[in-house]
């Protein structure tokens, strides 16, 4: 498992994993609204933590549909199937370096981009920390969809289409809560805690539900 | 062999032969039934007084309510034959959520389209982004979403295994929709006939609005039938042309 994920780790991280990919196109979109709402510092400081996080969501799907297409391609997804560890726990550690690879990073850019939005160091410090929590449960509910589409020729814009209505919940509690953090009268906790929840439900939903898609795509 | 085509058991239903004996004797009652509904429950809803207040734009409900609830339903019923696909491996649970996700679509349109028609008037707006209309939209999405996968793929019966793993992780969002009037205080009313202590909503609105749900839920069982008795016939439509090209390239081959 740690050997999983090791090389799912390192494989990313090298030339073509595309994990650099994402937080340049994640910084790409978040560079490209000001263009577009007009460079009003008070109102890029108001809709930051939004834009933070539409910007994550939308980066954390794109690297989504490589998640099996490579094993699938180089027909190590087979072996992946026949071993004898349970299918659920290799894909949790296919999602965790996933994870590793391309939601980190995503995260640790954040900060920088809230400096560019004119947010103040609460709402940098509650987007992190919302994306922190938040960005696996993107991973857990992208695994499914990825797996569902793995044996299509073009699945990669079909993953976004059917993972994009799940990830609403996690957009909406972490948007949520990265605001209470800096308006007054709403707490930041009951928010925050219910994404963290989410997390842990799909945590358990997503890799059981990818596991169960990937036996039945096989041909 | 002369009681082959009895039905006694759910299982017997397996085989497409006699679901298309069963549906072609209860095709007709249905539609007829579903008919007469509808009959009455138009009738009742354009005869009875409008409300005080909302005058007679309050007759919308009679279909706006009955496709909401339809929208819902038909995807729990997606969702049981997601069950039966993926636990049983029923053959017909294959068909029936391919065939029940564009009627679900419909239905959700229909709903989404006639609240915006009656939130025109009362709200003074065609869409609010409140939690009801919002989940709703989603659900749309994701009918949609489920049909193009299922497109997308050539081979019938992976194609309903794969989308019955994703009708069951998106089951969550029923709840969402069922609850979100009662967790988020919007704009949408709270639900006002299916509740604990009995319905708030008055007895002259109530009985044309059940008998018009009555109605569409016939409607939506016609339709479904119908549906998979199509998806059955394509299917064996296809397995014949495949034979008839192979006996083809047969032929050919052993002339050449």
């Amino acid at each position: 498992m740690t050997a999983l994920l090791l090389r799912d780790l390192k494989l990313s991280v090298r030339a073509g994993g595309g994990a650099l990919i994402g937080v340049l196109f994640f910084m790409t979109v978040v560079a490209v609204i000001p263009f577009g709402v007009g460079p009003d510092l008070n109102l890029l400081s108001r809709i930051g933590p939004a834009i933070v996080w539409i910007g994550a969501l939308l980066s954390a799907l794109l690297g989504l549909d490589r998640l099996f297409q490579t094993e699938r391609e180089d027909g190590s997804l087979d072996l992946l199937l026949m071993q004898e560890h349970p299918l659920v726990l290799t894909v949790l550690m296919k999602c965790l370096a996933h994870w590793l690879g391309n939601g980190l990073p995503l995260v640790i850019a954040s900060p920088l981009l809230g400096l560019f939005m004119n947010m103040n160091e609460v709402a940098i410090g509650a987007t992190m920390l919302t994306l922190l929590v938040g960005t696996p449960a993107l991973t857990f509910i992208g695994a499914v969809g990825a797996a569902v589409a793995v044996a299509l020729p073009r699945g990669g814009l079909l993953v976004s289409i059917l993972v994009l209505p799940l990830a609403i919940p996690v957009l909406i509690f972490g948007v949520s809560a990265s605001y209470a953090a800096v308006e007054d009268p709403a707490p930041f906790m009951p928010p925050f805690l219910i994404l963290v929840a989410i997390t842990m439900f799909f945590a358990v939903l997503g890799p059981l539900g990818a596991a169960l898609a990937l036996r039945n795509a096989g041909d | 062999m002369t009681d082959s085509l009895a039905i006694s058991k759910f299982s017997d239903l397996a085989n497409p032969t006699r679901f298309l004996a069963l549906a072609a004797r209860i095709l007709p009652w249905m539609a007829v039934i579903t008919a007469i509904l509808f009959a009455i429950g138009l009738y009742l809803s354009f005869t009875t007084e409008g409300d005080y207040q909302q005058g007679a734009t309050v007759r919308i409900m009679y279909v706006h309510v009955p496709a909401a609830w339809l929208s819902m339903m038909c995807y729990t019923v997606m969702a049981v034959s997601a069950i039966g696909t993926l636990v049983w491996r029923h053959p017909l649970a294959d068909v029936s959520h391919k065939a029940a996700a564009p009627l679900g679509a419909a239905f959700t349109l229909i709903a989404l389209a006639t609240g915006s028609l009656w939130g025109r008037p009362m709200w003074g707006t065609w869409w609010v982004w409140d939690a009801r209309l919002t989940s709703v939209f989603v659900l749309f999405l994701m009918y949609l979403g489920l049909i193009a996968l299922n497109r997308a793929m050539d081979d019938p019966s992976r194609a309903a295994r794969v989308s019955a793993v994703l009708i069951l992780v998106g089951f969550v969002n029923i709840p969402i929709i069922k609850f979100s009037v009662d967790w988020w205080n919007t704009l949408h009313q709270p639900a006002s006939v299916i509740r604990m202590g009995g319905p708030t909503i008055d007895q002259e609105f109530l009985w044309p609005l059940l008998i018009m749900a009555i109605a569409f839920t016939m409607l939506f069982f016609t339709l479904h039938v119908m549906a998979m008795r199509n998806e059955i016939w394509r299917r064996r439509v296809a397995a014949q042309r495949r034979m008839a090209a192979r006996l083809a390239g047969h032929v050919t081959g052993s002339e050449g």
